[in-house]
């Protein structure tokens, strides 16, 4: 017992002192996971159906705490995306029951939450969500508001375009209603007008304002588990510039070393895209 | 004004790091270097080119391939099945000029070997049914604002910049030509189209790719799109704003807006198939620069490590077996 707090204390000592080296180079400030590979694990070791998504849990936590340990101040999960719903309803049910008891779990007082004090968002069409998980998730945002330290958003019934969609019936509703009210402001005259109708048109900031993921820069390491190389409808817009990652390590596999090479890669790249969002 | 002009042998800039440090642009950097590197006289041409003119020629010609020409494919290589072949195939053209400096060449070297790799790729689709291939030629955020203070020397070069084009796509266009009159034998025919802010390019430039797009509107080979001065977002925010000018004139109420409507306000409407089912990115770079950001939703993804001027046959072929292998579930059941 003394012997494994031992091995597990110089392991953390081993792991800071490594994550301290690689604070030499730029810390990317956001890194984005897609948690693929979950049912492959489960078929892998013969465990039941729907144990995946449990065993996979243990790996989120310790990649949120490495990150937040290198110094990353938001990280964004995909937990669970609108065509999941298209699943068998049994595996979708175990997954809004084991996310409704994670959620509750981390408002906990020894949870990483509190550790780290990272403020909680829930990222998506919530509308979409049960009555039971909906209310944990809304909770858990209000419970963490005042936390400054990190952000953890956590994307449930998300994709990328419903975001868009959204964003864009948001931006023409408020045109809509600046427009109305200029409107009935009074009359138009000539460069007024001309003003009115630059202010009206719909720009990239509008959109972006907008978004779910409006709250967080974007992301400048997506990783996604299981080796699959495709974004599955999740941060379309924010990737645009972010380096991407698909270790063949499934969810409940992935480690220390993946998170490493990621970032590696990413102070490789980073002075030339630096310069590249100057010139822009 | 000193007379000065471009062979017309250089093409199009691609992405790629720039040659020079602190230099203000990708574009303005390769002109820099075609100044210091090439051994070509420089002579500016005082004659507007007129492409459209040699063009609407070589389709009076017969040198340009008409619609109706019957398909044809050839049978795939090892390890290919048709039924697994992607319809619509996307690619990044990275890494010419890195390619031409690991080989001591100057930049224009480099765009001419991209341009030939290119014309392989398209044989390629051809050969084997791909539908649509959407080549990413020139990205919006290549068209860098010059820093302030540079003002004369922009303005110098900017002249070039736009003949540089031009004769560039001069170069292309002229290029798919004589490649189509090459195999007019075989009567492959491939409809053009172009996506991007056309706007900005020269003007005799957008009649040409107007000229092109009507004449080759009604080929049904393949489907070449080629995406100059584009960018994902941009496209997001321009469908955006057709949906908000239809919300504005009462066709349409906010609440209406869905994914449906969007893909049809999208500039890759063109297409019949406007979701690439693989996009293939060259030269190693793991990202993907604000190219078609909404049609990548479902997209597979493949990142060759040659740079695009090496980017052959084997590649390619590498590229659809490893799409081949994937198993696309759509966020849904397992297959």
């Amino acid at each position: 017992m003394g012997e494994d707090r031992f091995f597990g204390s110089s392991l953390t000592i081993l792991r800071r002192f490594l994550f301290r080296i690689l604070a030499v180079g730029p810390i990317p400030n956001h890194i984005a996971f897609i948690m693929d590979g979950n049912r492959r694990y489960a078929k892998k070791q013969n465990l039941e159906q729907g144990a995946g998504h449990k065993a996979g849990f243990p790996a989120l936590m310790s990649m949120l705490k490495y990150c937040y340990e290198l110094g990353v101040k938001f990280i964004t999960v995909y937990a669970f995306s609108i065509d999941n719903f298209k699943r068998r309803p049994e595996e979708v049910q175990y997954v809004m029951d084991l996310m409704q008891e994670k959620i509750e779990g981390l408002l906990k007082e020894e949870s990483i939450v509190n550790q780290y004090g990272v403020r909680v968002y829930f990222v998506g069409n919530l509308k979409l969500l049960n009555e039971p998980v909906r209310v944990a998730a809304e909770k858990a945002m209000l419970a963490t508001a005042n936390n400054t330290n990190t952000v953890l958003l956590i994307c449930m019934a998300y994709t990328s375009s419903d975001e868009i969609v959204h964003s864009i019936q948001n931006s023409c509703q408020e045109k809509w209603d600046q427009m109305q009210a200029s409107k009935v402001n009074g009359a138009c005259n000539g460069d007024i007008c001309k003003q009115e109708k630059e202010r009206c048109a719909i720009k990239l900031v509008d959109l972006e304002k907008h978004m779910y993921m409006g709250v967080a820069p974007d992301p400048d390491i997506l990783i996604r588990s299981s080796g699959e190389m495709r974004l599955s409808n999740f941060l379309l817009w924010q990737s645009a510039n972010c380096l991407l990652y698909s270790p063949s390590a499934l969810w409940p596999e992935i480690g220390l070393r993946h998170l490493v090479w990621a970032v590696l890669n990413f102070q490789r790249n980073h002075s030339y895209l630096e310069k590249k969002k100057k010139q822009l | 004004m000193p007379s000065l002009s471009l062979h017309p042998s250089y093409v199009f800039s691609l992405r790629s790091e720039p040659l020079l440090p602190n230099a203000p642009s990708r574009l303005l950097t390769s002109v820099f270097i075609s100044f210091t590197r090439t051994s070509r006289p420089l002579r500016v041409s005082t004659r507007e080119p007129n492409f459209t003119e040699e063009y609407r020629n070589d389709v009076v010609n017969g040198r340009v391939a008409g619609a109706g020409a019957p398909a044809r494919e050839d049978p795939l290589p090892e390890g290919l099945r048709r039924e697994s072949m992607p319809r619509h195939v996307a690619v990044i053209m990275d890494g010419n000029r890195r390619w031409a400096r690991a080989r001591g060449l100057p930049a224009a070297s480099g765009y001419e070997a991209g341009l030939r790799s290119l014309r392989g790729v398209v044989e390629l689709c051809c050969r084997w049914g791909i539908r649509v291939l959407t080549v990413f030629a020139f990205s919006s955020d290549n068209w860098v604002r010059p820093k302030v203070g540079f003002s004369s020397l922009i303005f110098f070069v900017f002249g070039f910049l736009v003949r540089f084009l031009s004769v560039e796509v001069d170069f292309l266009m002229s290029l798919f030509a004589r490649a189509l009159r090459k195999e007019a034998s075989n009567r492959r025919d491939i409809r053009v189209s172009l996506i991007g802010d056309s706007t900005k390019l020269p003007k005799a430039l957008q009649k040409l790719i107007e000229s092109v797009e009507e004449t080759t509107k009604n080929n049904s080979r393949l489907h070449l799109v080629v995406a100059v001065s584009y960018s994902g977002q941009y496209d997001i925010v321009q469908a955006c704003q057709s949906i908000a000018l239809k919300v504005k004139d009462g066709l349409i109420e906010p609440e209406d807006i869905n994914e449906f409507l969007i893909e049809k306000e999208l500039q890759t409407n063109c297409a019949q198939l406007s979701r690439p089912d693989l996009l293939i990115r060259t030269s190693g770079e793991l990202r993907l620069s604000n190219f078609f950001l909404w049609q990548l939703a479902y997209t597979e993804l493949f990142f060759a490590e040659s740079h695009w001027p090496d980017f052959g046959e084997p590649d390619f072929i590498e590229a659809l077996r490893s799409f081949r292998q994937r198993q696309r579930r759509y966020g849904g059941q397992d297959p």
